[in-house]
């Protein structure tokens, strides 16, 4: 019948509408690698270059030097962190841009305007509260704090995007929360939660949706 | 059996039409050009099925300026919303009951 298939066709462009206007599906799998190999760079530049060789460690010795005597080493590594950040945000950005021009998309939608705000809200807080616990000498709390802001950042915006990223979210949020109770692993923790779960977030989104 | 096809509402009877409400169930609001692009159709064919279906009550259209910039955008009145959703059932009726 010939209303029949028109129904169907109907709901067809009914669903994928409703789909496409509401979940931002240009975010690239690669952008997820990328990320992961900047930030584990970014932790070994830190730990070779930055802590010596480690020798320079959070402990009882760290806590009692004043904030004058570690204040170069704190700026690098916040440049370090910040180098990091930019990388990968210009990364996904070329990424996904590239991605929605070849499905013929537009990358600036109200969608993604709306993934984006969902997603610097709590970025936002998490970097500023970053900076008052580098001011008030709290040190062993920043990659925790990192980990768990940028966790509740993902599962803000996930609901703008791939429900991976909600997932990829709670796990950031679970690795948090674990190094907050290890001070001393700062540097495996983070390479784990930024770098490792990145980029298999990234190669898993890959295969399933652009491969 | 009536309700079956008098579900069927005549306003969303185009396929812009079908669009622009689907993607105003979905989005609590949507402004213009972003809608032009969505459904990919010309200012004019866009503008004429919005205006039919502000005028049956379906959409509210808010007007505002962005800057200097005028910035038109819509969103879905609870009629229109509820209306939308009985033809979506109509639809499905309609396949299921074959």
């Amino acid at each position: 019948m010939k209303s029949d298939t028109k129904s169907i066709d109907d709901i067809k462009a009914i669903r994928k509408i409703m789909e496409e206007s509401s979940r931002f599906l240009s975010l690239s799998g690669l952008s997820g690698v990328f990320a992961g190999v900047t930030a584990i760079a970014g932790a070994l530049v830190a730990y070779f270059f930055i802590l010596d060789n480690g020798s320079i460690h959070y402990d009882e010795y760290f806590r009692s030097l004043s904030a004058k005597e570690t204040f170069s080493l704190r700026w690098k590594l916040i440049a370090d962190a910040a180098s990091v950040l930019v990388l990968s945000i210009l990364f996904s950005l070329y990424f996904s841009i590239k991605k929605a021009k070849r499905d013929g998309k537009n990358f600036w939608t109200p969608v993604s305007r709306r993934m984006l705000i969902n997603l610097l809200i709590p970025l936002a807080t998490g970097g500023i509260f970053v900076i008052v616990l580098l001011y008030q000498n709290h040190i062993q709390l920043i990659v925790p704090v990192f980990l768990i802001f940028y966790g509740l950042a993902l599962v803000n915006a996930g609901k703008f995007t791939f429900s991976e990223i909600f997932y990829l979210g709670i796990l950031e949020i679970i690795t948090g929360l674990l190094s907050a109770f290890f001070p001393g692993w700062g540097v495996i923790f983070w390479i784990f939660g930024f770098g490792i779960l990145h980029i298999i977030y990234g190669l898993v989104m890959y295969r399933k949706y652009e491969a | 059996m009536k309700g079956l096809i008098s579900d069927i509402n005549k306003v969303f009877e185009s396929r812009v039409r079908l669009g622009i409400m689907s993607v105003l169930m979905v989005n609590e609001t949507y402004d213009f050009n972003s809608l032009k692009e969505t459904l990919n159709v010309t200012d004019g064919n866009l503008a004429s099925h919005l205006k039919a279906l502000e005028e049956r009550g379906m959409i509210m259209v808010n007007k505002q300026f962005i800057g200097r910039k005028p910035n038109t955008s819509y969103s879905a009145t609870e009629t229109g919303i509820a209306e939308f959703r009985q033809h979506l059932k109509a639809l499905e009726n309609l396949i299921g009951g074959q």
